[in-house]
């Protein structure tokens, strides 16, 4: 492999004009798979959830799960989308050791949705990306090759098979080319998959964990020259697992192609994989010959025609799109949106929200999640949600405070109990004997013991000078490691002292 | 006791209910009976003896606890060997699924448990049910009761010959061109393709999806009727399973029995007037036509202008959708798998595996359909296949405007020798060329014997509309009643 000069991003942008396209795949959380019974529980044992339609077995005929068929059509109608009258499932033909038929039940010509946009925020500027289709297909199973050492096939001695993907729904989003965002394409794509991830999840239909394979990424990227009214032949990364990544892949594949041009050669239209580690983009098998997929009607199924009355029930009843709803959560809790993105970008909207639907005010809720908790999660490198704290829990800590009974640094080592499991905050903080001491007789002697030790303080309070009490708070503070409650502290001293407060 | 074998299944269930044979004499006289005839028949690929004696006692035991049980209890059956059978050897007739047994039964063959019929075994036919002789069975052609030396017809010619041979009173088929109703005209049986979606796909290994159906072969109209009722029904498991109620195919044999047409509208298609048929064939189908009106019926002449092109489209359809349903015999799964020795690649053992275990129509087949279906081709073959489709299907709606049903000879030819036709598969594809109209239609049609040629049996087709499968039996019986059922030479 050559060595190649890559040039540098506003360099690229600044001659290079790209056209970005998404085809995000999102596996159904719908509890059977599409065309059976079997269950789809991920990280079960292998070829534990399969049955004779899953495994394509002779004779064995597929049946539509009629929930798949309702997420899809709920997705669309979010995203938009016009609802087909009348569809049907394709077969798309092509061999894959992981694929039990050798065909995928797919949508072809005929997708349930089309015609829909999504509107994505990014930098303060709303761009519209149209999206073509969503489309109901089938999950293959998966591949692992043992005996080498890498994983891959190269190398391995045998190769398994575990099936129990194969047959789960699976949704197909695929946006129309997305041209004009220039150097802010990788932004676009990245807004763009995460408006998408965050309707699915408001959708309830998918857990749209990208790091799980339940929401995959197809990035299609292309140039042309500044000025050039003609696309450029664009290039197809498969898989992209983050959003993150969404985001690296698209610039890593400007840069790569921008160097392409500039040595005069042409990008040859091909697949594409995204290295994670290096953040660069490299090509897939090479294809001798375009695949033939030899598309033709299933005939095992009967054409699908959603009832017209049930898509509008279906779209009446959509939730509140993430956006609006943030829109307005940001009203309701008086943020600023340079805030509200602080909110956003931690994962912490649901978790805020049910925080305050258990009792907590906004500032208090916001509070614990975007210090404490937000701090945790990303020292472990894990998603806010998954910290160990439940917004129940936060609702509870905040209302021990608001009551008095813990203050700041005594409710941040109750949370400490909450993160490790001990239990809930009023648990923890009996067990672990972290409640404010606010009894005036147990303070006294602490407050006496202070003044003894710091005359002269002492006696400039007793002159008057009144704030030179939060030097004796803090004395007291430390002998009593912090329970005391720092407002009946001062008022002790200062009438011991005899000063007015 | 006279030979059970000879009884239809009608008056077998009638003998065990009332309890004058068990049900396991009954499946021992027709074990019997295969072990005698089937070396030189060669209906049956597998016997199940085991399971059949089990299940015989079965419903004696049921019975003598005083259950209620259906109407063909303890009644044998044959199924052709390309529905799945649990634990039962499944092949389809082809290599490359050689000794392989399902974990799972077909609909049909649910059905066939849960109603008490004791099942023989699996039949023989030509591979993947492509061809129209049976010599395309990977393991050995079946051979006609009538003439030993002649093809019993095909795929189903196992099903058909095993009751020719009174192997078996009943068999199940199934009909993708004419695949029961073929054989059953060559071997003077009765052969009968239900409304496609009538009965379930569930556990049928595909050949052509949106045509394949499995129905029932008997020696009279009325066993036909009675296994029709058992097997036919929605099935929740099959997407192209119609949720409609069955017709009463019974009670429509019981009154076409009574020899009375009167009032009813035969139709006699105009393309299928005689050419390319054999003299004898189209005689005996005339005599048929003649004893009909005989019987009060009214003839009625019916142009079906587009009938002529179904076997081309026939001929684009069947095999694209095979090329694709045959995918999954790639070696990985199950069945056959060759070349697996480490030295060959993953593309390379699927090969392999491929060439060793399909046959020679089927490959013939799959070549076909993938060029049908490519890029670039798809249009003017597939597409252009489905517009016939569309066509023929508005030649049937509209003749039913006018007519209840439509007959036809079931074939151009007698049961014809041993490889006079393998050589020239255009000449074999000509068997069905009676029988693959309704195919595309998708209603129902049978096959009921008409009269001998040169000592050989001639069936007559009656197709009817879609669910009105209780029509053609209602004719088909009542043609039955004057020509009787034919008896082949003793074997």
């Amino acid at each position: 492999m050559t060595t190649t000069v890559l040039p540098p991003y506003d360099d690229v942008v600044a001659r290079y004009e790209p056209v970005i396209g998404l085809e995000t795949h999102v596996e159904l959380g719908t509890n059977t798979k599409m065309f059976c019974g079997c269950p789809t529980e991920f990280g079960a044992e292998p070829n534990t959830q399969v049955c004779p339609v899953c495994l394509g077995l002779p004779g064995a005929l597929p049946a539509p799960n009629r929930a798949a068929i309702e997420a899809t059509i709920r997705i669309g109608l979010a995203l938009n989308c016009s609802i087909a009258e009348w569809c049907r499932f394709a077969r798309k033909n092509y061999f894959y050791p992981d694929m039990p038929k050798n065909f995928q039940t797919s949508q072809y010509d005929e997708p349930l949705c089309v015609d829909g946009y999504l509107d994505v925020e990014v930098d303060g500027e709303m761009v519209r990306v149209e999206i073509e289709r969503v489309h109901l297909e089938e999950d293959t199973g998966k591949t692992l090759h043992v005996g080498g050492a890498t994983g891959r096939i190269h190398g391995a001695t045998e190769s398994l098979v575990d099936y129990n993907r194969a047959g789960i729904p699976l949704v197909e989003i695929v946006t129309k080319p997305i041209p004009g965002t220039g150097a802010k394409a990788p932004l676009v794509a990245r807004a763009y998959v995460t408006e998408l991830r965050d309707i699915i999840r408001s959708l309830d239909v998918s857990d749209v964990r990208m790091e799980q394979g339940s929401m995959r990424c197809d990035v299609n990227t292309s140039l042309s020259p500044a000025g050039s009214t003609e696309w450029g032949t664009r290039t197809e990364t498969k898989n992209v697992n983050s959003l993150r990544s969404v985001e690296r892949a698209v610039r890593a594949e400007m840069i790569r192609q921008a160097s392409v041009l500039d040595s005069g050669e042409r990008i040859f239209q091909e697949t594409r994989h995204f290295q994670e580690d290096t953040g660069d983009t490299r090509p897939g098998r090479s294809k001798e010959e375009a695949t033939d997929y030899r598309y033709f009607p299933e005939p095992d199924l009967v054409p699908m025609a959603p009832d017209a009355a049930w898509v509008a029930e279906l779209k009446a009843a959509l939730p509140e799109p993430p956006r609006v709803h943030r829109k307005r959560l940001q009203e309701e809790w008086g943020l600023t949106d340079l805030d509200m993105q602080s909110v956003v970008n931690a994962g912490a909207v649901e978790l805020i929200e049910a925080t305050i639907a258990a009792g907590a005010t906004a500032a208090g809720a916001r509070k614990w999640w975007l210090g404490e908790l937000a701090r945790r999660a990303n020292e472990e490198g894990i998603e806010l949600s998954a910290v160990g704290a439940t917004p129940a829990q936060v609702a509870e800590l905040q209302q021990l405070v608001d009551e008095g009974k813990l203050n700041d640094k005594l409710a941040r080592a109750v949370l400490e109990g909450v993160v490790a499991g001990e239990g809930s905050p009023r648990e923890i903080m009996t067990a672990r004997g972290l409640g404010v001491v606010s009894d005036t007789g147990a303070l006294t002697a602490a407050v006496d013991e202070a003044i003894a030790a710091n005359p002269d303080i002492a006696a400039k309070i007793r002159d008057g000078k009144v704030a030179a009490a939060g030097a004796l708070v803090g004395a007291v503070m430390k002998t009593t490691r912090g329970q005391a409650d720092a407002k009946t502290v001062r008022e002790l001293i200062l009438s011991r002292l005899g000063a007015q407060g | 006791m006279s030979d059970l074998t000879r009884l239809t299944a009608a008056e077998l269930a009638a003998t065990i209910a009332s309890g004058d044979v068990s049900a396991v004499e009954v499946a021992q006289a027709h074990l019997d009976r295969i072990a005698a005839v089937d070396e030189r028949v060669h209906a049956f690929l597998h016997v199940d003896t085991e399971g059949a004696l089990a299940a015989a006692r079965d419903v004696d035991a049921r019975r003598a606890a005083g259950e209620e049980l259906g109407p063909l209890a303890g009644v044998p059956v044959a199924v052709k060997d390309v529905l799945a059978t649990k634990g039962v050897p499944t092949t389809a007739a082809s290599k490359i699924l050689e000794g392989w047994r399902p974990p799972y039964d077909a609909t049909i063959v649910e059905r066939l448990r849960a109603a008490g019929t004791v099942m023989l075994g699996k039949t023989n036919m030509d591979e993947f049910a492509m061809g129209s002789s049976t010599e395309y069975s990977a393991y050995g052609p079946t051979n006609n009761p009538w003439d030993l030396g002649r093809i019993p017809g095909g795929s189903g010619g196992g099903s058909a010959a095993a009751i020719a041979a009174y192997e078996a009173p009943l068999a199940i088929g199934t009909d993708t061109g004419g695949s029961i109703r073929q054989p059953g005209a060559v071997t003077g049986t009765v052969g009968a393709k239900p409304t496609y979606g009538g009965t379930s796909r569930y556990g049928l290994i595909a050949f052509s999806s949106s045509l394949d159906t499995p129905g029932p072969c008997a020696r009279t109209v009325h066993d036909a009727a009675l296994l029709h009722s058992v097997i036919a029904g929605h099935d929740p498991r099959d997407s192209t399973s119609i949720p409609q109620p069955v017709p009463d195919v019974v009670a429509a044999a019981r009154l076409g029995a009574t020899g009375d047409l009167t009032g009813v509208r035969i139709g006699l298609v105009t393309e299928f007037g005689g050419e390319g048929a054999e003299p004898g064939v189209m005689a005996a189908y005339r005599d048929s036509v003649e004893a009909l009106t005989k019987l009060g019926a009214e003839i009625v002449e019916i142009s079906c202008p587009h009938f002529q092109y179904a076997l081309p489209a026939y001929y684009l359809i069947a095999p694209s959708e095979a090329s694709s349903n045959l995918a999954r015999f790639d070696g990985v799964r199950f069945g056959l798998r060759t070349g697996d020795d480490g030295s060959h690649s993953l593309e390379e053992v699927m090969s392999l595996t491929r060439e060793a275990g399909f046959g020679p129509e089927v490959k013939r087949r799959i070549i076909l359909g993938t060029y049908a279906l490519s890029s670039g081709y798809y249009d003017a073959y597939y597409g252009q296949a489905q517009k016939v489709r569309t066509l023929i299907t508005r030649d049937f709606t509209s003749a039913f405007e006018q007519v209840d049903v439509l007959v036809s000879p079931t074939t151009p030819f007698v049961a014809f020798p041993f490889g006079s036709r393998t050589g020239d598969p255009y000449q074999m594809y000509l068997a069905d060329l009676f029988t693959i109209p309704t195919n595309l239609y998708g209603g129902p049609a049978i096959s009921v014997p008409c009269g001998l040629s040169e000592g050989l049996p001639v069936g007559l087709q009656i197709m009817a509309p879609t669910m009105a499968d209780d029509r053609m039996y209602r004719v088909a019986a009542a043609l039955e009643s004057t020509v009787g059922v034919l008896t082949p030479p003793a074997l």
